[in-house]
C-alpha cells in the first residue's frame, strides 16, 4: 500500500506545491466564473482580465518566495 | 479530418516537451536500477508500468469523449492551470537562482547509492528492482498521461497530436538511453520546464475561458497571444526574483 500512497501524494503534488499559490488561482478562477457574467464589460475584456489576474498571482507568489 | 494548427502545433510541442522532461526523470531511475540490480528487473518493472498506463489510457479515453466539451474545458482548464503555473513558478525560481536546479547526475547517484544499500538482487525475481522501476514509470507516466489528456481534451481532435508528441518524446528518450547508457544530464531541464509551463498555462487559460463562456479575440489564435503574455511575464519575474534574491544575499553577507 506504500506505493499507492506515494502515487496518490504524487498526483496531489502535480497540482499543489505552494498552498497559498494554488488557493489564489482557484479563488481567482471561481471569481471570474461567478462574477464576469454580472459585469457588463465588452466581451473581449473577459479574457484579458482572466490573464491579468493569473499573471499577477504568478508574479506575487514568485517574488514572495524570493524574499523568504 | 482538418487539423487546426493554431491548436495542434502548440499541443504537439507542449506534450512533446513536457513528456521529454518526465521521460528523462524516469530514465534516470530505470538506468540506476538496471546498473545496480540488473536489467531484467528494470525492464520487467518499467514494462509492467507502461502496460498499466496503457490500460488507464484505454479506459479513460472513451469516458472523456462522452462528457460535454464545455465541462471538460472547465475542469481540464482549471487542472491545467494549477499544473502549468506550478511548473512555471518553479522554473522561474530556479532560473532566478532562488531554488537549486534539478540535477540528473545527482539524482542518479542518490538512486544507485540507495539501491546498493538494500543489497541482494541480480538472481531470480528481484522484487526491489521491479518495484522501483514500476513505481517511477507509473509516477512519471501518470504525469505524461495527465498532460496528454489535459492538452488534448480541450478541443476536438487534439488527443492524437498530443499523444503523438508524448510518444515521440518516449521514443527519443528510450533511444538516447540505449545509446548513451547514462542519465541525460545535458538536457536543459529547467529551460524545458519554463517553456512547457508557459504553454500549459496559456492552454489552461484558454480552455478555462472557453469553459466559462468568455469570447477570445481572434478565437483560437489568442492562444499564441496568451503564450506571449505569459512568456513576457515569466521572463520579467525571473529578473525581479534575481534582483530580490541578490539583495537578500548582499544583506545577509554584511
Amino acid at each position: 500500500m506504500h506505493w499507492l500512497k506515494a502515487i496518490t501524494a504524487e498526483i496531489f503534488g502535480l497540482f499543489v506545491d505552494d498552498g497559498a499559490f494554488s488557493l489564489a488561482i482557484i479563488v481567482w478562477l471561481a471569481t471570474c466564473w461567478l462574477v464576469m457574467p454580472w459585469l457588463n464589460l465588452p466581451r473581449a475584456w473577459g479574457g484579458f482580465i482572466l490573464f491579468t489576474g493569473l499573471a499577477l498571482i504568478l508574479v506575487e507568489s514568485a517574488t514572495r518566495r524570493s524574499r523568504r | 479530418m482538418i487539423i487546426n494548427w493554431a491548436h495542434a502545433g502548440p499541443s504537439i510541442v507542449a506534450a512533446f516537451l513536457a513528456s521529454l522532461v518526465e521521460c528523462v526523470e524516469a530514465l534516470t531511475v530505470v538506468l540506476a536500477v538496471g546498473t545496480v540490480r540488473g536489467w531484467r528487473g528494470a525492464l520487467i518493472g518499467s514494462g509492467a508500468g507502461i502496460i498499466t498506463l496503457a490500460v488507464i489510457v484505454l479506459s479513460l479515453g472513451p469516458t472523456l469523449s462522452s462528457i460535454p466539451l464545455h465541462s471538460v474545458q472547465l475542469g481540464v482548464g482549471a487542472l491545467l492551470l494549477l499544473f502549468g503555473m506550478r511548473w512555471l513558478r518553479k522554473a522561474i525560481l530556479r532560473a532566478a537562482g532562488v531554488l537549486p536546479l534539478h540535477d540528473e547526475k545527482a539524482a542518479y547517484a542518490r538512486e544507485t547509492a540507495s539501491l546498493r544499500r538494500i543489497g541482494g538482487g541480480r538472481e531470480g525475481w528481484d522484487i526491489v528492482a521491479i518495484a522501483t522501476a514500476f513505481k517511477i514509470t507509473m509516477l512519471e507516466g501518470l504525469e505524461v498521461i495527465f498532460i496528454v489528456i489535459a492538452v488534448g481534451a480541450g478541443g476536438v481532435g487534439l488527443l492524437i497530436p498530443a499523444s503523438v508528441g508524448a510518444l515521440a518524446a518516449l521514443v527519443l528518450v528510450m533511444l538516447l538511453g540505449l545509446i548513451v547508457h547514462r542519465p541525460l544530464a545535458s538536457i536543459p531541464e529547467n529551460a524545458l520546464k519554463f517553456v512547457v509551463g508557459v504553454l500549459l498555462t496559456a492552454f489552461g487559460t484558454f480552455w478555462l475561458g472557453e469553459g466559462i463562456g468568455l469570447e477570445w479575440p481572434g478565437q483560437d489564435w489568442s492562444i499564441l497571444g496568451l503564450v506571449a503574455g505569459f512568456l513576457i511575464t515569466a521572463l520579467m519575474t525571473v529578473s525581479w526574483c534575481r534582483t530580490i534574491a541578490g539583495s537578500r544575499a548582499a544583506l545577509g553577507s554584511r
